[in-house]
């Protein structure tokens, strides 16, 4: 090889090595391969040679080229990769520090429940319809076969404002009104508040309560017995034990109370439970002839199941909240833990 | 109701385990509450009498007793009792007896004399609360028995809770009843005994309310020993029904009332005055109850009266001036049928529940009249002998409720319940329950037996169907879901997504009470008329609310209390107000914040939340809804808000949604407030509604902004000014405020306010000298309505 292509491949090496920033090898880049780079006017030289010479020494001379491009490239990259380093090592946070911005807050265990059983519900095609609080005597009592004098009344200590006026004592007005509105076929929830005059330990003046009502010409007890057992196997998320037992409603007949084995001890009696491994859960029945009469439904046309349930009473045994007060306290503490 | 198995099963032999019984009387609808023994568990103790009482050489108030418990030798005890006399029988705990709560009889001495053994009272076996001496036990009783064998206490009690349909289970022998249904053993109920007539007094009884009393039965009865005294068996069944013995008289028909469920009444013969007679009350009278309660009588009352005065409530409870005492000899027995129309509800109206209403309100076998007084009269002559007069008799049979055929059809068991029956397997059920079934060609017709009441309509036989077949035996299926989609309204924007916003913006929800203190509506509301109860539950939560924020004060007051330094609450719920007379229940959601604007964090300065941090929130909801630019705040008033940071909240048909605002300061002491507390409530009806969106065509041109800054008076309300700017139309696409500036440079009295104007043409891209001629426009327009000038 040519003793001074030699000697720049050598230089340029050097130069190369010694390079420490982009712009410095761009400087190098531009002295060799530029116009008036040291590559370029070796090539220029190529015209003083013999012609036979010129392909042999041009070969030689690009050769050396190509090795200092590919040298060039070559530390271009490490330099960058360098830099990069650099700049992920300078921007480099600590990740466990707290995120910044608004907290999250959270609906209310009430709704929570609710909103669980109007979704299990509206699977089905049950729509959701809503009531007054402040109800008349007629809708909350009179039209759901519970005259005045019925002993019954004195399962609902009542709120009064007048003698026809009273807060609701439970969701169920809310049939006689969605009947009074609409024809058959029905599939309603209604959620909401509802008032007894009672305040102690297990029992707060105000609760809450999902009414349920389906009305059609073919809908039997067998419905109503595997819609409800559904439900609560739905609800609590496992193969809960359901039993059904005769009771009394003047609203429904026949009507029955549904217990649950108890979720707290499994049916094996706890406080919970009084001991017997059941808990109840909720009141149902097949619609009484007399609230058909009420709202003018031929009951030998169509035929109707109704349950109610406890709000409070659901979300205390699926959360295992062992006091009802707390739900109307509004201590954050407490509402937090269902957020 | 508390029933016992050893009195259950004179009424019906079963043999089920007391497990399996509860069980089944549960599934037969009559709930088991609770089952306890009937006496605690003990041992040794025997039925002993003592023989000596002598005084304690070292105790006044111990006595030495020489005891037999029929063995050659007497015991020694030492016992503190008042009543230990020679001869009184009583419970003996012998040496090795376990007593109650694991308490061992060893041989002792007390006070230096030898014990072995202790006399018992009823609280020490466990058989009463509490006691005031030694359990005396009747002079047969057998010297030596076992006390458990003597009293039968290997016995359980059950606690029924019994629905109001069921009054045919209120006493032992109906609740026997339905058992045999169940056990498939025969019902073995009293029979009426023959009652020996051997004196000719007669009380005359006049009935005129037939319709409210269809029947009146009575006797008399003379010369009563009231030195008897009530049976130890006695004694104890009522007992185990939760009835103290109070004598004889009491004891028997309260007996009679536990065993067959008919209410009686004894009256004092000698202080009636001429004819029993039975009619309503009337207006301005008076009747001073057993109790000593006096109650004012109305034409809607039953009494039962002779000829100067009510002497009882009817089916309610017994007159204090024909009581009987401890000297009464003579008396005039009742036992009567009241309709359950007549007693239904006066209990509760006077707040006299008692046994006989609860029964006769539900309804008592009208029927039962007559084994019931007999069985009373066999009882009491037995225990205190006397002489007793003919049957008085007042039955008005068209009154006496009607004994109605039901009619069931064949179809319609199999289209309720769900499940096809064999005829015959209804019509067993029904024989079961003493009722006579008659067959037509399409349906039964039922009669059923007179104690129960129940029975009306059709559906109440399907019940019983059901109940017999077992519900837990009938079918279950899967709800045959058939029905077409309803319609899906998007304009309407549902109130869980709204609630989500809030909580995604650190909101926690509240559940207040409906009901409040009439002290905070005042204050927050003091013009609102407030909607009453009649019967609150105590006087801070006596009037409706009619705003939501009186529960959310309270509540935040709460947490700051337990030492929360912020709070964030919205709360949804009806707000009760009476406007031109009427009650409005509107559906509210209410905000309540104070603290800090955000958690307290790093690298960012704590700051207390502002106004305009809350109406950001509110601003979401509606940008939520895709009507941000629709609704309007505006400077307000409100009560219970600071006059300066109140705006009232309108949408674009002018309707007033709420308010939002800081709360007044004049109000702080009242709430205890400490820190700023921002308010928000408007009505859900009104930020519920969505827009539908439709589609505009998309500018292709760039756009560009230009930023304005203008000075303007103090005064002068911002939004005014870039509402104005936005509805000017043109290339103004949008507005931002993004300073606001006063001091320094600014003239005193005006502002400086920053705005950004987003600028873009439909068609095609703007040129500087488009701009430059839209922006001197505008900046002339402005300067004329609203005396805003480019700040140098």
């Amino acid at each position: 090889m040519d003793n001074s292509l030699e000697n720049i491949a050598e230089q340029a090496e050097a130069e190369l090595k010694q390079a420490d920033n982009l712009s410095v090898l761009e400087d190098i880049r531009v002295s060799y391969l530029g116009k008036k780079g040291v590559f370029t006017r070796q090539m220029k030289t190529l015209g003083g040679l013999p012609a036979e010479e010129r392909p042999k020494v041009g070969a030689i001379i690009n050769q050396a080229k190509q090795k200092f491009q590919a040298a060039l490239e070559q530390r271009k990259t490490a330099l960058e990769n360098e830099l990069l380093a650099k700049r992920l090592a300078e921007e480099t946070i600590d990740v466990t520090l707290p995120g910044r911005g608004q907290a999250v807050g959270g609906v209310h265990p009430v709704t929570r429940t609710m909103r669980r059983i109007e979704q299990i519900f509206s699977r089905i095609g049950f729509d959701v319809a809503m009531g007054p609080e402040v109800e008349d005597d007629f809708h909350n009592f009179e039209a759901l076969n519970i005259p005045s004098h019925h002993p019954a009344r004195a399962m609902h200590d009542t709120f009064y404002f007048d003698e026809h006026t009273l807060l609701r004592t439970h969701t169920s007005p809310v049939q006689i009104r969605v009947m009074e509105n609409s024809e058959p076929p029905l599939k309603i929830i209604a959620p909401g508040r509802v008032y007894r005059c009672d305040s102690d330990i297990t029992h707060t003046p105000m609760f809450h309560q999902v009414e349920g009502f389906v009305v059609d010409k073919n809908v039997n007890f067998a419905d109503l017995k595997g819609v409800i057992s559904e439900f609560l196997q739905a609800f609590f998320e496992k193969d809960v034990k359901v039993r059904f037992r005769p009771s009394y409603f003047p609203f429904t007949e026949p009507s029955a109370e549904v217990d649950i084995e108890c979720v707290m001890c499994e049916g094996e009696g706890c406080r919970v439970c009084g001991q017997t491994g059941w808990l109840e859960v909720l009141g149902c029945g097949m619609i009484h002839p007399e609230v058909f009469r009420h709202i003018n439904i031929d009951s030998d046309v169509y035929t109707g199941f109704a349950f109610g349930m406890g709000v409070e009473r659901l979300t205390m045994l699926r959360y295992k909240i062992n006091d009802l007060r707390l739900f109307f306290e509004n201590d954050l503490k407490f509402l937090r833990q269902f957020n | 109701m508390l029933v016992n198995e050893a009195w259950l099963k004179e009424f019906v032999d079963y043999s089920m385990p007391t497990e399996l019984l509860t069980e089944k009387l549960t599934m037969a609808g009559l709930e088991v509450d609770s089952v306890n023994p009937a006496a605690a568990d003990f041992s040794g103790v025997v039925v002993g009498q003592v023989t000596s009482v002598e005084a304690h050489p070292n105790a006044d108030k111990l006595r030495l007793c020489k005891v037999s418990i029929g063995a050659e030798e007497l015991i020694d005890i030492v016992c503190g009792a008042s009543n230990v006399r020679v001869d009184l029988r009583i419970p003996v705990a012998t040496i090795g007896a376990v007593l109650p709560g694991n308490f061992k009889i060893k041989k002792s001495k007390l006070r230096g004399e030898p014990s072995h053994g202790m006399l018992c009272s009823e609280a020490e076996l466990g058989l009463a609360e509490s006691a005031d001496g030694l359990m005396e036990l009747p002079a047969d009783a057998p010297i030596g028995d076992n006390i458990r064998d003597y009293l039968q206490l290997d016995d359980t009690i059950i606690e029924v809770d019994l629905t109001p349909n069921r009054a045919d289970c209120l006493s032992i022998e109906g609740v026997a009843r339905e058992i045999s249904c169940f056990s498939e053993q025969p019902w073995l109920p009293q029979t009426a005994p023959q009652i020996d007539v051997n004196t000719d007094d007669v009380v005359n009884v006049v009935v005129d309310a037939p319709q409210d009393c269809p029947r009146y039965l009575g006797r008399v009865i003379k010369g009563l020993d009231r030195t008897a005294t009530t049976p130890i068996w006695m004694q104890e069944k009522l007992r185990r029904c939760g009835q103290r013995s109070l004598g004889p008289l009491v004891d028997v028909t309260n007996y009679v009332l536990l065993e067959l469920g008919q209410p009686l009444h004894a009256f004092d013969l000698t202080k009636i005055d001429g004819d029993i007679v039975v009619r309503r009350g009337r207006q301005d009278e008076k009747l001073v109850l057993l109790n000593e309660q006096s109650i004012e009588l109305d034409d809607d009352v039953l009494v039962i009266a002779d000829q100067q005065q009510a002497l009882a409530f009817a089916g309610v409870m017994g007159g204090e001036s024909s009581a009987v005492n401890d000297d009464t000899q003579d008396i005039f027995l009742e036992c009567a049928f009241f309709t359950p129309l007549t007693i239904a509800g006066k209990s509760r109206k006077y707040g006299l529940h008692t046994d006989a209403s609860h029964r006769f309100e539900r309804g008592v076998d009208p029927e039962l009249c007559y084994r019931a007084l007999a069985r009373t009269v066999q009882l009491l002559t037995d225990i205190a002998g006397g002489q007793v007069g003919p049957l008085t008799d007042v039955s008005s049979s068209d009154a006496l409720p009607a004994i109605n055929k039901v009619a069931l059809r064949f179809e319609r068991v199999e289209r309720v319940l769900g499940i096809q029956l064999d005829e015959a397997v209804v019509e067993g059920y029904f024989h079961s329950l003493g009722m006579v079934v008659e067959k037509t060609a399409a349906e039964w017709l039922v009669t059923a037996p007179s104690y129960r009441f129940d029975i009306a309509i059709e559906a109440d036989l399907i019940e019983e169907v059901a109940r017999l077949y077992g519900y837990d035996n009938l079918p279950q299926n899967s709800l045959n879901i058939s029905g077409s989609l309803a319609l899906l309204e998007e304009k309407i924007q549902p109130l869980d997504r709204i609630k989500d916003l809030l909580v995604d913006r650190g909101y926690q929800e509240a559940i207040t009470y409906s009901f409040t203190d009439e002290a905070a509506l005042k204050l927050l509301t003091p013009d609102a008329e407030v909607y009453r109860l009649k019967n609150p539950i105590s006087a801070d939560l006596s009037v409706m609310r009619t705003t939501l924020w009186a529960g959310l004060l309270k509540a935040m007051d709460g947490n700051i209390k337990r030492n929360e330094d912020s709070v964030r609450f919205f709360e949804t719920g009806l707000r009760f107000v009476v406007v031109d007379g009427e009650l409005q229940q509107e559906q509210m959601l209410s905000l309540l914040v104070t603290g800090k604007a955000k958690p307290e964090q790093w690298a960012e300065p704590t700051a207390a939340v502002d106004f305009y941090d809350v109406k950001n929130d509110v601003e979401a909801i509606f940008a939520l809804n895709g009507l941000a630019s629709d609704y309007q705040f505006k400077a307000s008033r409100h009560d219970a808000l600071h006059p300066g940071q109140t705006a009232e909240v309108t949408n674009k048909a002018g309707e007033q949604l709420g308010y939002i605002g800081l709360i007044h300061p004049g109000l702080e002491s009242a709430f205890d407030i400490k820190k700023p507390v921002y308010l928000v409530e408007l009505k859900l009806s009104l930020i519920q509604t969505r827009e539908i969106p439709v589609f505009e065509a998309v500018s292709k041109y760039p756009s560009v902004r230009r930023d304005l800054a203008l000075i303007v008076d103090e005064k002068q309300a911002v939004a005014d000014i870039s509402d104005y700017i936005c509805q000017s139309g043109g290339i103004v696409k949008d507005v931002l405020v993004f300073d606001i500036y006063q001091g320094k440079g600014v003239e005193n009295g005006r502002k400086s306010i920053a705005l950004g104007l987003i600028l873009q043409g439909e068609s095609k891209t703007l040129v500087d000298l488009e701009i430059d001629e839209a922006l001197t426009e505008l900046l002339n327009n402005l300067d004329t309505k609203f005396n805003a000038q480019l700040r140098d």
